[in-house]
């Protein structure tokens, strides 16, 4: 398989397949629990392993019932209503106010950037449990705890570093002299910004958007703190759910939940290869 | 700054409530808020759903958040957006509240009914167990509960001493991550008769004595948070003996038919009611509490779930239960039988020591 | 130099204005422009986010409840030297303002403060509130007659003490020490003592994780930066997946993997390793913290070191292998120096997070897994010492933003990649 150097000698060789295992132990710690709640949320029974039945592949071992529990829960469903509210919502405002920063940021003559740049990230840096805390008390003065624009605000808050970082990163390998030649033969900014920005910067916006999104829907810390019974969301839902028992109707929600970021995975792995291509930097 | 903040969330509020307008708004609601489970589903059956059936107009909606209870009164009050309309509470925290003023004061011989024979309020409900914001609904006990199958020799725990007595009773325990009850306990396992207990807890050697005990059950504890964690750990074996509701034990041991056998000796009880966030005493919330702490739908409660009536006139109704069908006045906390030798917990002394001792409880936990 | 200036400065621009002045205006208006793109974002994140961290920081020191309560007390106490009994004007002024507190229904507020200083206090303020209204001046008498506790100099100096609007008892709190009698800082009894304790633990543990995230992400990121790319790609994958998984999806996996009833622990008994009563207990404690951890945080590590490796030349090694390095020290030498940005970078981004971690700890720590972190949910939620909890989380926060600091001069926030 692999091709070792002339003068690799045979502890070397034996080495690099003792590394080889190691790695392979690495990603199996990596990526087991993940698959395997998928086959435990189909068990027939109310068990958290795998039963006989299971293991020989029986088909009655095997059920939908827990997926059915879900989708027939009004809590469950009131909390996929909101989780999805809240996290268009947030996403929407984050990505709008994070790409008109970012383009400020990337330009040459910004006065104290990395200042700025500090604030703009802490909300990714403060620990959720210090964020989730303060904004407790602080949107309860202000009469936004337990509100829906309360919990968007903050998840805002927290998703904007995402979009800062993914469109300034696009931006670094952005041409500036398109924009002038845009310009200089007499388009509007808005012109510009539309036609000429906006589509090379698009790949870093989405992926952007897609941290946004993400970071607001698996959110719980802050959930837990500024929301009221109306804007419970499914990570909430969840939480006091394995508090109590966990029961199999979380592992219905986690493969549910599993399958969304391979969603969003692919889609995001999509728009790398774009844009790599669109900036000439990957052979494709 | 805060006209652009405002301006700003009534725009994403807009948006949002588009989303959320079909959802609300048709009925009146209450928003009650418990403590979820068994209980919340006996407060249903037996107060809201035929309050509901009397009211077509009111809808009664549940919040299961009364284990953050005081926590989520005071931060809606202080930011004067109170959207719980009535909460079950402890009289511990309800006490706190009260003196706090984030819950309204109660004219109980005026907002509730009367017992069927015209005894006012005031006198109907169990001794002391009035308070100037509190309406009780029950009174419920924490209690040692075991597995049957835990101890094959058929030779079952029957004192508080047994608990400690894990050569003769083996396997793991279960106990509440507070201090409060187990304290008490583990005075009364190391000889203190249960009517002095706090006697002895005044005592700074009364309290070191109390943690020394417990420290012989530390390794040995699972510690619980939520009180549906105990029936399941004693289900699953995980333990052989556990403190718990005694409600709870109760739906495992009769509806699920768990081989549990509940142990009465040392029941540490305590009052639970009804209190309104500060703001909230309309006239809805008055004809609700009016209706659901009448003397029928108090003895009604106890169809679906072991806890006993505040009222004293509606203990003789308490009849047999929905489901079982089995009578439920042997499984009343107060019932004589079980009431031998009870604790009742000292509101005012963890009102006062509650905080203290919390943090040497956690303190004593890490270590 | 001079010669150039001249010359600018006799060039003109098109309408006439100089050249030089002409450039000035333009990049100032570039500076607005650049900033007036920034600032929405900036207001937003001060409004939405930094004012009330500000806020929490304000609450660890406020002590407005006492005096707000005891206005009268306060001021009789100020000219009180603390030696012997306060003068009776105290008694009197306590008075009023218990009588005032009781109708106002303040007087519970300031009584849980001053609780938090002293057990008793509650029961005392509350008791006197209630009674005070049957009683007439003498006023020294009348608090005695209610409690002899009023006789006692020590409840006057703790409340002469806790009078000021602010007070730095929650720190002192947050670090185990607390003030005796004389008013003097002193640690607390040691059966009192855990938050000295719990900041060591946090900082051991996420450091432990730290480490075992670098062990495990090393070898892995060196096989995917080392790869040929399509297969790395696709490596690359099993990593990301569980970055982009819920947080309490894989908090959710590992309970399932763990527990006693575990598929873990099955397995184990399958094989026969261990006999079906001697199953492992691998979650409730500190185990399975650390292993549920450094599983959720390994993506952080694996990522910046990737993109590290990624731009190590392999001539290098080539080079100190040829020239007769063995492969070991070719390695050691020649190679990982290059990679301590990465590790830097990986390493503090997952201690910052670790540091301030929540949801895992709570859901699979027990008792002995613990961190800081849920302490501070603990007096939010349960204890409702919300003065503690902020001023444990100034104490985190400030922890943070030096790390935070420090991998701002190490790796550059400009530099920070995701994904």
């Amino acid at each position: 398989m692999k091709k070792f150097p002339p003068y690799a000698g045979l502890l070397e060789r034996s080495w690099h397949y003792v590394y080889l295992l190691i790695c392979a132990f690495v990603f199996l710690y990596l990526i087991t629990p993940i698959l395997l709640i998928i086959p435990l949320s189909f068990n027939a029974e109310p068990y958290f392993t795998f039963t006989k039945g299971m293991l020989a592949l029986d088909a009655d071992a095997y059920s939908t019932r827990w997926y059915t529990d879900f989708f027939t829960s009004d809590s469950w469903i009131h909390s996929i209503k909101n989780s999805f509210i809240i996290a268009i919502a947030s996403t929407f405002i984050a990505t709008a106010l994070g790409t008109v920063a970012a383009l400020g940021l990337s330009r040459s003559y910004m006065p104290g950037r990395t200042l700025i740049m500090s604030i703009l990230i802490s909300p990714m840096i403060v620990p959720l449990i210090i964020s989730g805390a303060a904004m407790f008390f602080f949107y309860s003065n202000i009469n936004l705890a337990q509100t829906f624009p309360g919990v968007i605000l903050a998840h805002t808050a927290l998703g904007t570093p995402f979009v800062v970082i993914t469109v300034t990163a696009t931006l670094v390998g952005f041409d500036q002299q398109l924009v002038r030649a845009s310009q200089s033969l007499g388009a509007t900014p808005m012109r510009t910004f539309f036609k000429i920005i906006m589509p090379l910067i698009a790949p870093g916006v989405i992926s952007g958007a897609l941290f946004a999104f993400i970071t607001s829907f698996d959110e719980v810390v802050i959930v837990l703190f500024l929301s009221g019974y109306e804007q419970r969301t499914i990570p909430l839902e969840m939480w006091s759910g394995i508090r109590e028992q966990i029961s199999p109707t979380i592992l219905a929600v986690a493969t549910l939940l599993v399958t969304i970021s391979i969603l969003l995975l692919t889609s995001l792995e999509m728009l790398r290869r774009r844009n790599e291509k669109l900036r000439g930097m990957s052979p494709g | 700054m805060k006209h652009w903040l405002k301006a700003t969330t009534a725009a994403v509020a807009g948006t949002a409530a588009l989303g959320l307008a079909s959802a609300s708004a048709q009925a009146e609601t209450l928003t009650i808020v418990s403590w979820g489970g068994a209980y919340t589903a006996s407060q249903q059956k037996a107060y809201h759903d035929p309050y509901m059936e009397a009211n077509p107009d009111v809808e009664i909606v549940n919040e299961d958040k009364s284990a953050n209870g005081l926590a989520g009164v005071r931060a809606q009050v202080q930011a004067g957006n109170v959207t719980w309309d009535i909460v079950d509470m402890l009289e511990g925290p309800a006490l706190t509240a009260c003196a706090e003023g984030i819950i309204e004061p109660i004219n109980h011989d005026e907002i509730l009914a009367d017992a069927p024979d015209g005894t006012p309020p005031s006198e109907d409900f169990v001794e002391g167990s009035l308070s100037e914001c509190f309406i009780p609904e029950i009174v419920y006990a924490t209690l040692f509960a075991y597995n049957k199958e835990a101890f094959p020799s058929g030779d079952y725990p029957s004192k508080v001493a047994d608990v400690w007595d894990t050569d003769t009773y083996p396997g793991k325990r279960s106990l509440q991550k507070i201090p409060a009850g187990n304290m008490e306990w583990a005075l009364m396992a190391d000889g203190v008769p249960a009517g002095e207990v706090y006697d002895v807890l005044d005592t700074d050697e009364g309290i070191a004595r109390a943690f020394k005990k417990l420290g012989e059950l530390k390794g040995n504890t699972v510690w619980w948070t939520e009180g549906a964690q105990p029936p399941q750990l004693l289900a699953d074996q995980e333990v052989s003996i556990a403190t718990g509701y005694n409600g709870r034990f109760f739906n495992a041991q009769v509806v699920e038919n768990q081989p549990f056998e509940l142990m009465w000796d040392g029941q540490y009880f305590e009052l639970d009611g009804w209190v309104i966030p500060k703001g909230k005493l309309t006239d809805r919330v008055k004809d609700y509490l009016h209706f659901a702490t009448d003397t029928q739908r108090l003895a009604d409660q106890a169809k679906y779930i072991s806890y006993g009536p505040a009222r004293k006139s509606s203990a003789p109704l308490v009849s047999t239960h929905a489901e079982a069908g089995i009578d439920m006045k042997p499984h009343m906390p107060t019932n004589p039988k079980n009431f031998e030798n009870p604790i009742k917990k000292n509101a005012a002394w963890w009102a006062d020591n509650g905080d203290e001792m919390s943090e040497r409880f956690n303190a004593w936990l890490a270590r | 130099m001079a010669q150039a200036e001249l010359t600018a400065n006799a060039m003109t621009t098109a309408d006439g204005t100089p050249l030089k002045v002409s450039l000035r205006r333009a990049m100032r208006r570039n500076k607005l422009i650049a900033f007036g793109l920034t600032a929405p974002l900036l207001l937003f994140i001060l409004i939405s986010f930094l004012m009330p961290i500000f806020d929490m920081a304000m609450r660890s020191v406020d002590n407005a409840a006492v005096p707000e309560a005891i206005p009268r007390t306060v001021q009789a106490l100020e000219a009180w030297d603390g030696e012997g009994m306060p003068p009776d004007a105290a008694f009197a002024a306590m008075a009023a303002d218990l009588k005032e507190g009781q109708k106002t229904r303040t007087i519970g507020q300031a009584a849980t403060r001053l609780n938090y200083q002293e057990s008793g206090m509650r029961s005392l303020i509350m008791k006197s509130a209630r009674r005070i209204g049957q009683y007439e001046a003498p006023w020294k008498a009348a608090l005695i007659d209610i409690d002899d506790d009023w006789e006692d100099p020590a409840v006057w100096k703790l409340i002469k003490r806790q009078s000021g609007a602010f007070t730095a008892a929650y720190y002192l709190n947050a670090l185990d020490y607390t003030y005796n009698e004389e008013g003097e800082v002193v640690e607390q009894p040691e059966y009192r003592q855990i938050y000295q304790m719990l900041f060591v633990r946090t900082l051991w543990m996420s450091a432990l994780i730290t480490g075992l995230c670098l062990l495990l992400g090393f070898p892995v990121s060196y096989l995917l930066a080392t790869l040929p790319a399509r297969h790395s790609n696709l490596l690359m994958i099993l990593v990301l997946l569980p970055f982009w998984t819920s947080l309490l999806v894989r908090t959710t996996s590992w309970i399932v993997m763990l527990q006693t009833e575990g598929v873990l622990n099955d397995i184990l008994v399958w094989i026969g390793l261990i006999s079906d009563d001697g199953r492992m207990q691998m979650i409730y404690n500190k185990i399975g913290t650390i292993v549920a951890m450094t599983q959720i945080l390994l993506p952080f590590m694996i990522l910046p070191l990737y993109s590290v490796m990624r731009g190590i030349s392999p001539s290098y090694m080539r080079a100190a292998r040829s020239l007769g390095a063995n492969p070991l020290v070719a390695f050691w030498r020649v190679y990982v120096p290059q990679t301590v940005p990465g590790m830097g970078a990986g390493g503090i981004l997952v201690f910052i997070l670790a540091i301030g971690y929540y949801i895992t700890p709570a859901l699979v720590g027990g008792q002995s897994g613990q961190l800081i972190s849920n302490y501070i949910a603990y007096h939010m939620q349960q204890s409702l010492n919300w003065g503690l909890a902020a001023a444990i989380g100034t104490i985190l926060l400030g922890g943070v933003l030096v790390l935070y600091l420090i991998y701002n001069r190490i790796v550059g926030i400009d530099n920070m990649k995701l994904g």
